[in-house]
């Protein structure tokens, strides 16, 4: 018997999973997929949010904010990355322009207090390569650029290195409370947990009907985003964005962890829960607007493409809530922002637990939790010495890399899970040099082996 | 001590580079590549459509490269090293097992090739999953992998490379569904199509569109548009055949000049950058040729570096650009030096972006100094002979192709 079982390992449910560990409860992660992040952690923009812009006294500022401070704490542990861009709100119209005065307010109100207001031959000698259509901007210091895929893996080792056990292709199909216990039926085998956490992303009200009449209803709302080459990484610093709408955040541009330059998200509701397709005319649009924002995208190539889905309720604040009687915490509708505020959540949650279930303590690691470094603001290890043999070439992967990747203790059983792990695959060539040779690497290691030999 | 010459990349361009300059009595020559082996993309393909040109006989990609390695037997070639960046006079960073290094040359070839383009930059919508390949990854899956990534696949373009995925699917004992061409004909040369059809019993299924992709895990079936009617094709395995990009970046992230139009380098008719310590070959300089062309013009360049390191080729005081214009899609050589005389029948060497029925015109300050009535279809050579046009003369040079 488990003290916490999380359902659904996200970034969300990794951090919380993590957390508990962390804090000696004997803690469980179920996930419905081959790997951790099947959901919508799989794909987002990478960016770790200040706040300056959340909605006032909210949950998720306080997550947001609490989540900011307690990765930085941690990131140097657990090898993770911080990319210190910051962000420029930028003003393309008079009627912009009138609303910057109003989010640098919001933003002091949020206690973000570095944020200030610039005029556009400032902006200019910060971002010489933006359009001079651009009016004016608000400056957010403290926005900046982490690695999307290596944090939650980093939450989940930790978690494992402090005794969790994380269970894939483990997916959650009912439940019965007996008073004390949960115990939850899954496609593996009977999990029995004193204390369940709901951390299913977009299926989150689904899985809260095996407890109860759900109190919100998931509404995935997706995001396409095109990524261009390395090429294109230095066109801008500071993550752009537009002036929000009253309906949405808009389109932005940033840096990636990887050395790229991300255009997106779009903001589409979709019925669907786990398939995120993308389109050819919203991609387009996405970099047409680029190309209107940093006119020397012209001639930049296309790196990648791909569509992620937000567990976004009817309900703008995140819904994190405890149920004593029942012995169960709802976490959902972690829409936008979860990379950001995970850690600030399962924080949150831990203090829910403490006030109604048990004390936590502090656990001991058992092993190292360090991750491998993805991002290029750090070594890796094509460029030291004896690095044995580079399989992608154009994100410099070894293969002592892809090694690694596939028995370290949270290993990848699939070619997506081996890519979120060391980028292999992720370039410009999509596999064109390298899929051979990633495959006869990696599908000894794989489940279901997707390639099987021919006959000549 | 500066090498006299580094080449970067050991396919059919790079080593026969490296031979020529080793026949000109330069033997301080060092070729680099990032694989485990030399030879270039032929290595991993299959078939006998190598080598006429070169030794006298169809030979198979393999046994190509076999004999371009051996030919090449006294050059220095380091495999497993990665060129990461290029600098000004001849200075390049690399990483191999010694870790990062700068190394530097007095004249630095590139020859990094060219590849397809891959499903994400042509902006395919519908789901992601996995078994969508290039031609490139499919070969060398199966003959250097010996795998079977899938048993039903399509394959997506009708260039000369979509023909070379079906003969590397028929050795891997896998029968393509269909073809599938945008175009209202094949783009490789006939009777390509009736090979597929006739020999090898695959459809082409020309003025047709990819419009969607379907699947969860696996691709389960293609969405296509074919006169206005929506299809699907159920499917598991996508090939996204040519719309080749030159391997060009190193060049995006240097100094050196880039051409919008080839997506490769900006060179002379001698074969030098805007930087004159660098020089390039191949396919990088345009999507694409053939094995033959490529090992042609790395001989040539390499003989141009051989006069440069004599002192037999003076740096250029002007650049003539030579300008085109839609429909035409690049041409190159893209600048004149004035510094050497054209050589004997240089040619420019051009494409268009669709097909055409026109007059190719070149123009000089707005005149017509030459001019042609051509049928041009895409992918296909367009030649225009430099001879008899004093290219090197100041002024606005324009290949232009007016329909009609
Ligand atoms: C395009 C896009 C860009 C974004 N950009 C940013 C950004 O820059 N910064 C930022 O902070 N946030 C960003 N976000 C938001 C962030 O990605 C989400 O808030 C976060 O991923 C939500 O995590 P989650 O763990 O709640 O959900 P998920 O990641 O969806 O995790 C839920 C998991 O539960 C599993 N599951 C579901 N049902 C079951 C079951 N019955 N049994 C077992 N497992 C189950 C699922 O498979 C899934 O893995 C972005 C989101 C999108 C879509
Ligand atoms: C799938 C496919 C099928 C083809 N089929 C045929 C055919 O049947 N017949 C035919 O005549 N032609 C064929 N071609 C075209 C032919 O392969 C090419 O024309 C020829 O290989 C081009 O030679 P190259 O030297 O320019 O480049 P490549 O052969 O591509 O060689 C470039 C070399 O540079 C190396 N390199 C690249 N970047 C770096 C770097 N940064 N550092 C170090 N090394 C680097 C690469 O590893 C590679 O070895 C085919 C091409 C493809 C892609």
């Amino acid at each position: 018997m488990f003290d916490v079982a999380v359902i659904g390992g996200g970034v969300v449910g990794c951090a919380v999973a993590q957390r508990f560990a962390v804090g000696g409860a004997t803690t469980v992660l179920l996930e419905r997929g081959s790997d951790i992040l099947s959901g919508a952690s799989k794909g987002n923009s990478g960016l770790l949010h200040t706040g300056f812009d959340a909605p006032e006294g909210s949950l998720e500022l306080r997550c947001m904010r609490s989540g900011y401070a307690e990765y930085l704490a941690l990131r140097k542990e657990l090898n993770l990355p911080l990319i210190e861009t910051g962000a420029l709100v930028v003003a393309w119209t008079e009627a912009d322009l009138l609303k910057l005065p109003g989010i640098v307010a919001t933003a002091h109100r949020n206690g973000i207090s570095d944020v200030h207001q610039i005029n556009a031959r400032d902006l200019s000698v910060r971002e010489p390569r933006l359009s001079k259509r651009a009016l004016g901007a608000v400056v957010v210091p403290g926005e900046h650029v982490i690695d999307p895929w290596s944090s939650p893996l980093a939450y989940a080792e930790r978690a494992h290195a402090h005794g969790a056990q994380i269970r894939r292709q483990c997916e959650v199909t009912g439940g019965t409370f007996t008073g004390d216990r949960w115990e939850l039926e899954t496609t593996d085998q009977l999990v029995i947990a004193r204390v369940v956490i709901n951390c299913a992303g977009n299926y989150a009200d689904l899985v809260e009907g095996i407890n109860r009449q759900p109190s919100f209803a998931i509404r995935p709302r997706k995001g396409q985003l095109v990524v261009f080459d390395k090429a294109a990484h230095d066109l801008c610093t500071a993550i752009i964005l537009p002036v929000p709408t009253a309906k949405s955040k808009g389109v932005l541009l940033a840096r990636t962890a990887y050395g790229n330059l991300l255009i997106g998200p779009t903001a589409e509701e979709q019925e669907a829960r786990n398939i995120a397709t993308t389109d050819e005319a919203a991609l387009r649009a996405l970099i047409e607007f680029g190309r209107s924002v940093i006119p020397d995208l012209e001639g930049c190539f296309v790196t990648a493409a791909f569509a992620g889905l937000r567990p976004a309720t009817q309900f703008k604040d995140y819904q994190i809530h405890a149920q004593p009687h029942r012995r169960w915490i709802t976490v959902a509708g972690i829409r936008s922002t979860g990379l950001t505020a995970s850690l600030g959540i399962a924080q949150y949650v831990a203090g829910l637990y403490v006030e109604n279930f048990a004390p936590l303590g502090d656990a001991v690691a058992e092993t190292q939790t360090a991750v491998p470094n993805l991002a290029e603001v750090n070594p890796r290890p094509y460029q030291q010495v004896g690095h044995g043999e580079i399989v992608c070439h154009c994100e410099l992967v070894t293969a002592g890399e892809i090694e690694a990747a596939l028995t370290r203790p949270l290993p990848a059983r699939d070619l997506g899970g081996l890519r979120r792990r060391t980028r292999c695959m992720m370039g410009r060539c999509q596999g064109f040099y390298c899929q051979w040779r990633v495959m006869q690497l990696a599908s000894p290691y794989f489940a279901e082996n997707p390639v099987r030999p021919h006959a000549t | 001590m500066p090498h006299d010459v580094i080449i970067v990349g050991a396919g059919p361009a790079g080593l026969a580079a490296a031979c020529r300059l080793h026949r000109s009595g330069i033997t301080d020559v060092v070729v680099l590549d990032r694989e485990q082996w030399p030879g270039g993309v032929p290595r991993h393909c299959g078939h006998r459509t190598f080598g006429i040109r070169e030794f006298g006989r169809p030979l198979t990609g393999p046994q190509y490269a076999e004999r371009m390695i051996r030919r090449a037997q006294s050059v220095d070639i380091r495999t497993g090293v990665s060129v990461t960046k290029l600098q000004p006079d001849g200075h390049v960073t690399i990483t191999s097992q010694q870790g990062v290094e700068q190394i530097a040359a007095r004249r630095v070839l590139l020859t990094t090739g060219a590849r397809e383009t891959p499903r994400a930059p042509r902006m395919v919508s519908g789901t992601r999953p996995s078994g969508v390949l290039t031609t490139g990854s499919l070969q060398q899956m199966v003959y250097l992998a010996g795998m079977r990534p899938f048993d039903r696949p399509v394959i997506i373009g009708s260039e000369l490379v979509a023909f070379s995925a079906l003969l590397t699917l028929r050795h891997a004992g896998i029968k393509a569904l269909a073809i599938i061409e945008p175009g209202s004909r094949i783009t490789a040369r006939r009777p390509c199509d009736l090979v597929a059809r006739w020999l090898l019993g695959i459809p082409v299924l020309t003025g047709a569109r990819l419009v969607a992709i379907h699947g969860a895990r696996q691709v389960e079936a293609v969405e296509i548009e074919q006169t206005g009617k929506r299809e699907t094709i159920a499917c598991d395995g996508i090939v996204f055949s040519g719309q080749f990009v030159p391997e060009a970046a190193l060049i995006q992230t240097s100094h050196l000049e880039l051409d919008r139009g080839t997506g490769g380098p900006v060179i002379d008719q001698c074969w030098r950058c805007s930087d004159p310590t660098y020089f390039a070959a191949g396919n990088l300089l345009h999507p694409i040729e053939t094995a033959g062309v490529a090992y042609r013009e790395g001989a040539a360049a390499g003989a141009s570096i051989a006069a440069s390191l004599r002192g037999a080729l003076r740096l250029p005081d002007r650049r003539v650009r030579i300008h085109v214009v839609s429909p035409m899609r690049y041409i190159y050589p893209q600048v004149i030096a004035n510094s050497a005389p054209p050589p004997n029948g240089l040619m420019f060497n051009a494409r268009v972006e669709r097909e055409v029925r026109g007059r190719l015109t070149v123009r000089f300050d707005d005149e017509a100094v030459w001019s042609r009535h051509i049928h041009a279809l895409p992918e296909r050579r367009v030649r225009v002979p430099a001879a008899g046009l004093a290219v090197t003369q100041e002024g606005h040079w324009e290949v232009r192709l007016d329909p009609g």
